[in-house]
């Protein structure tokens, strides 16, 4: 089996790697998120912390 | 403890789609399509354990008045929200070749689709209140009140006359090639690592947000640096 093969998944290549390449999507876009959130709260209270010394 | 739930689901969902991919046979019935079952078992099971797990959290955070209960609910309810619409997309990308269509309204997939309504009604009601304990009392209720929905996903298939199918893995016999089982649960086992992952990942934001007032929290180092 080639790679050409592979990838057409005998016809159902738009259903399957929709199915894989959406949960890849997914994932993706949940981790950028959480990462973004947290350094998002970070850089706040490194502010509110400045804030307070002057 | 992130970066170990991390690593190994990384490390599973590499070995898990490979065996989908490389190792399970093609399938008499359905040809390879049925490869998309290899995403959409373990995102629908796991939508559904996530779901009682958040309630559970809830339900404790309503009962001894525990904060970090009921942040670890509201860290848990958007994976659990994506996992539930995977859990439909890819069904609907099954549904379409197999059945001839996208959607039906059948009792399995509606249920599932009030799943998905019930975790995005929890981020919504917890959003539209503005004190945070507040918030976590009244999600907390809807919560609770929803878990109900979890059993009637789960038994749907057995209590109605349904287009979805019934469990293929069973405790005695199943009716699966050993290489599709063994696909299915190192898929699963990665899906539930990721979630671990993220929503720890999650919990510590939240945890940082609610609590930014208190002494501990501007001592931390990461904030002085």
């Amino acid at each position: 089996m080639n790679w050409g093969e592979f990838f057409a998944m005998n016809g159902y290549a738009w259903y399957i790697w929709g199915s894989f390449g959406m949960a890849l999507l997914v994932f993706i876009v949940e981790i950028v998120m959480v990462r973004h959130r947290r350094t998002l709260i970070l850089q706040q209270l490194h502010l509110m912390g400045n804030a307070e010394d002057l | 403890m992130v970066p170990w739930f991390a690593c190994s689901a990384a490390i599973m969902f590499v070995a898990g789609l490979y065996i989908s991919f490389f190792v399970a046979p093609t399938d008499i019935q359905q040809g390879e399509a049925y490869r998309i079952m290899f995403i959409h078992v373990p995102a629908s099971i796991l939508s559904m354990f996530i779901y009682l797990v958040m309630a559970g959290y809830a339900a404790l955070g309503l009962i001894f008045n525990t904060r970090l209960s009921s942040m670890m609910a509201s860290a848990l309810a958007p994976t659990g929200a994506l996992l539930a619409f995977l859990s439909l997309w890819t069904g609907a990308l099954w549904g379409k070749p197999m059945w001839g269509a996208w959607w039906v309204w059948d009792a399995r997939l509606t249920s599932e689709l009030i799943l998905l309504f019930l975790y995005l009604g929890f981020i919504a009601l917890h959003a539209s209140i503005d004190d945070p304990r507040r918030a976590d009392r009244a999600s907390a209720l809807l919560a609770i009140i929803g878990s109900v929905n979890v059993p009637i996903i789960y038994f749907s298939v057995q209590w109605w006359n349904t287009l979805h199918q019934g469990a293929s893995v069973k405790f005695t016999g199943t009716s699966m090639h050993v290489a599709m089982q063994q696909g299915m649960y190192t898929m699963m086992l990665a899906v539930w690592l990721y979630a671990i992952a993220v929503s720890l990942l999650r919990v510590r934001s939240i945890i940082l947000e609610r609590e930014s007032k208190t002494q501990w929290v501007s001592e931390l180092m990461e904030i002085k640096r």
